[in-house]
C-alpha cells in the first residue's frame, strides 16, 4: 500500500470509526441513529441558511487548525491557541470600538491587532521553549487561563464599566456583508472566510516554497540535524510560534469582527482552540488537509444544533464523536498496523 | 477566621488531583487528560450521590467519593491503552479524554435528566468541627472548627502518596520506568504493567478530586462544574516538582489564591487587591517555576516517550 494512500486511509478510517462508535452509543441509550443522522444532514445543509451558518463556523476551525498544524510541523504542540484566539478576539474588538475610521483603514487595522496580539501571546512560549527550554505544552496551557482571566479583566474594567460586554463594533469595523447575509438566508455568514482560505495559501507557501519554510520543517524533523546543517534552532522555534499565534489572533478576529461583532466577558472557553488540535490531527497538519477537516467540523458542529430538535437526541453526541475521531487519529499507530496486515494478505 | 478552612476547602480537590498526576508522569505517561477525569469523577458522584441517597443516607457521599474512584481509573483505561498499548502522543490522548468527558457526561446528563444539569444533592460534604482538637486553644479555632473531613483526608493522603512514592519497592520500580524505561525493564520490571498502574492510579485519584469538588462545592453537575480544576491540578503538580509532598504544598496555596478571590472582598486587607491578579496567579507562577526563577521543575526523563522493547 503506498504510503498517500495510507495517509489517506488513516484519518477516514478514524472518522468511520468514530461515526461507528458514535452510533453504538446513540442504540446503547435508546436513539434512532438513522433520524440522528438525517436531522444532523438536515441541519447543516436543509436550507441556505444553514449552509451559510456551517461555512461561518468552519472559518475560524480553518484558522485554529492551521495554527495547531504550523507549529505541530516545526515540532511544537500549541495547546494555547484557545488563549491566542481570546487574545485575538479581544484585540479586534478593542480597536473596534475604541476608534472611528474609514472601513478601508478600520478594518484592515482591527484584523491586524488580532494577529500581532495572537502572535504575541504565543511568542512568550516560543521564547521560553526556546531560552530556557520549557516544554511548550505546560506553558501554553497556563497561559490559556492568564488569557481568560485577563481578558475578562480587561472587558469588565478597561473597556466598559462593570459591564459584562463591549458593547458592538462599529461599522466600519466589521467583517460581515449584507450581500452575503442576504444570500444565505440572513445567516451570519462573513468575509472572514475569504482570510481563511488565504492563510490556506500562506502557510503551504509559505512551508513548501520557501527557504525559511524548509528550515521551519528541518527543525519539526530533526532539531539537531537543522542545527547541525547551520540552521538556528531557537530562531526558527520562536518563528514558528509567532506564526502560529498570530493564526489563532485572526481566528479570533473571525468571532470579533464576524461572527459576533463584540466581545463578553467568559465563564469557561469557547473551545475553538481545542477543536483546532482536532482540525489539524485529522487534518495531517497540512494546509489542505485542514481545509478539509474543518469543513467536516463545521457541519458535524453546526448540524448536531438540529439534532435535539429533530429526532430528540442531544447534540453533545457529536462532541463524543469529535472526541473519538481525535482518539482513533492518535492511536493510528494500530490503524496503520491494521493497514499493513491487509495489504500483506493481498500481496500472498 | 474564615481563611484556612476555606483555603483547605478549595485545595482538597486540587491535591487529590494532583497526586493522580504524580503517579501517571513519575510512570513516563504525560496526562494532561485530569480535567477530563475529575469531570468524570464529579458526574458520577453527583449522580451516585442523587441516585442512592435513600439507600445509603449519611453515608452516600463517602460511598460516592468510592464509586466516582472507580469511574475515574475505568476511564482512564482509554488514556492507558492508547497512550501505552496504541503508542498515541500522549498529550493529544489527554485533549481527546478532555473532549470525551465533557461531551459523554452531558450526553449522560441530558439522557438521564432531560436537561442540562442534574439536580441539587441532599446531602454533601459539609462543614464539621473536628472532634476533641477543636478544643485546642487558639489552633483550635482556626484549624479545626467550621471545616471539612476531606481537607484532612487530603493531606493524609498525600502523605500515604509520599510514602508510596519514595519509600516503598513499587514506588521505586514506578520512578525508575519514568526515568529510563529501558534500565527498568533489564532489572526485570514490566514496564507497561507499571505505566498502566500508573495511570490507573491517576484516574482514580483524579476521579475522587473531581467527586469531592461536586460534593463539597457545587453540590451538582453541569457543563461548567469542573471549569479548570484539572489543569489547576497539573500545574500544583508541576509547581510542586513532581513530588507528592510539594504537589500538596503548591495545591495549598493555590486553593488559597481560589478562595481569596472569592472571599477576598470580605477581608479587608485584601479588598485593594484586584482580584484578576489572584485568579492568574497559580498559572504565572507554574510558568516561572518551569522557566527556573523560582527553582527549577524538571519532569521526569522518559514522560511522553513510548517504551518499545528492543529498540535503542
Amino acid at each position: 500500500m503506498s504510503k498517500r494512500l495510507r495517509s489517506i486511509l488513516t484519518p477516514v478510517i478514524a472518522v468511520l470509526l468514530g461515526i461507528l462508535v458514535g452510533t453504538i452509543i446513540m442504540i446503547v441509550s435508546g436513539y434512532d441513529p438513522i433520524a440522528a443522522f438525517t436531522a444532523l444532514w438536515n441541519g447543516a445543509f436543509g436550507d441556505i441558511y444553514y449552509i451559510g451558518e456551517v461555512v461561518r463556523q468552519f472559518t475560524p476551525y480553518i484558522l485554529a487548525g492551521l495554527a495547531v498544524a504550523f507549529a505541530f510541523r516545526v515540532g511544537l504542540f500549541n495547546i494555547g491557541v484557545e488563549g491566542q484566539f481570546l487574545v485575538g478576539w479581544l484585540a479586534a474588538v478593542w480597536v473596534g470600538v475604541a476608534f472611528d475610521l474609514p472601513r478601508v483603514i478600520h478594518l484592515p487595522l482591527a484584523i491586524l491587532a488580532a494577529i500581532v496580539a495572537g502572535a504575541l501571546w504565543a511568542f512568550i512560549p516560543g521564547l521560553l521553549k526556546a531560552r530556557f527550554r520549557v516544554h511548550e505544552v505546560i506553558v501554553t496551557i497556563m497561559m490559556n487561563y492568564v488569557a481568560l482571566h485577563l481578558s475578562n479583566y480587561i472587558i469588565r474594567n478597561v473597556i466598559s464599566h462593570k459591564g459584562d460586554n463591549t458593547g458592538p463594533i462599529h461599522k466600519s469595523a466589521t467583517l460581515r456583508s449584507e450581500w452575503l447575509e442576504s444570500l444565505t438566508d440572513y445567516s451570519r455568514l462573513h468575509w472572514g472566510i475569504i482570510l481563511a482560505i488565504l492563510s490556506c495559501f500562506v502557510m503551504w507557501f509559505l512551508l513548501e516554497r520557501t527557504t525559511r519554510g524548509f528550515e521551519l520543517r528541518s527543525v519539526g524533523f530533526n532539531q539537531h540535524a537543522a542545527h547541525y546543517a547551520g540552521m538556528n534552532v531557537n530562531k526558527n522555534i520562536i518563528l514558528s510560534m509567532l506564526i502560529s499565534g498570530a493564526f489563532a489572533g485572526l481566528a479570533g478576529a473571525m468571532e470579533g469582527l464576524g461572527t459576533f461583532e463584540y466581545a463578553a466577558v467568559k465563564g469557561g472557553f469557547s473551545g475553538v482552540g481545542f477543536d483546532g488540535i482536532a482540525v489539524a490531527l485529522l487534518g495531517g497538519n497540512t494546509a489542505l488537509g485542514v481545509f478539509f477537516s474543518a469543513i467536516l467540523f463545521g457541519v458535524l458542529k453546526v448540524g448536531a444544533l438540529n439534532m435535539p430538535l429533530e429526532a430528540g437526541v442531544p447534540n453533545e453526541l457529536v462532541d463524543i464523536i469529535i472526541a473519538l475521531i481525535v482518539f482513533f487519529v492518535a492511536s493510528s499507530y494500530i490503524i496503520r498496523v491494521f493497514l499493513d496486515r491487509i495489504s500483506k494478505k493481498e500481496v500472498k | 477566621m474564615i481563611l484556612v478552612p476555606s483555603t483547605l476547602l478549595w485545595a482538597a480537590p486540587l491535591v487529590f488531583t494532583a497526586l493522580g498526576g504524580i503517579f501517571s508522569e513519575r510512570s513516563g505517561v504525560v496526562n494532561i487528560g485530569l480535567e477530563g477525569l475529575m469531570v468524570i469523577g464529579a458526574f458520577t458522584a453527583i449522580v451516585f450521590n442523587l441516585t442512592t441517597y435513600d439507600t445509603f443516607g449519611s453515608a452516600t457521599p463517602w460511598i460516592a467519593l468510592l464509586v466516582a474512584m472507580a469511574a475515574g481509573a475505568f476511564f482512564s483505561l482509554f488514556h492507558a491503552v492508547a497512550s501505552i498499548t496504541f503508542r498515541a502522543d500522549h498529550t493529544v490522548s489527554g485533549v481527546a479524554i478532555n473532549l470525551l468527558a465533557t461531551g459523554l457526561t452531558l450526553f449522560l446528563v441530558k439522557l438521564i435528566y432531560d436537561k442540562g444539569e442534574t439536580g441539587i444533592i441532599s446531602k454533601g460534604f459539609s462543614k464539621v468541627d473536628i472532634p476533641v482538637l477543636k478544643d485546642i486553644p487558639v489552633i483550635g479555632k482556626i484549624f479545626f472548627q467550621d471545616t471539612y473531613w476531606t481537607s484532612f483526608l487530603a493531606i493524609l493522603v498525600a502523605i500515604i502518596v509520599w510514602y508510596v512514592v519514595f519509600k516503598t519497592p513499587f514506588g521505586l520500580r514506578l520512578r525508575s520506568v519514568g526515568e529510563h524505561p529501558m534500565a527498568a525493564d533489564t532489572m526485570g520490571i514490566n514496564v507497561t504493567k507499571m505505566r498502566y498502574l500508573g495511570v490507573l492510579l491517576s484516574g482514580a485519584l483524579g476521579g475522587l478530586g473531581g467527586g469531592v469538588y461536586a460534593q463539597s462545592i457545587t453540590s451538582n453537575f453541569s457543563h461548567s462544574t469542573i471549569s479548570g480544576q484539572g489543569f489547576m491540578a497539573l500545574a500544583a503538580m508541576i509547581f510542586g516538582k513532581w513530588h507528592p509532598l510539594g504537589a500538596l504544598g503548591a495545591a495549598i496555596f493555590f486553593g488559597f489564591a481560589q478562595s481569596i478571590s472569592i472571599i477576598g472582598s470580605s477581608l479587608p486587607f485584601l479588598k485593594e487587591i484586584p482580584s484578576v491578579y489572584l485568579l492568574i496567579a497559580p498559572y504565572v507562577l507554574t510558568i516561572l517555576a518551569l522557566t527556573g526563577f523560582i527553582g527549577r521543575a524538571d519532569a521526569p526523563k522518559a514522560v511522553g516517550t513510548h517504551y518499545i522493547k528492543g529498540s535503542r
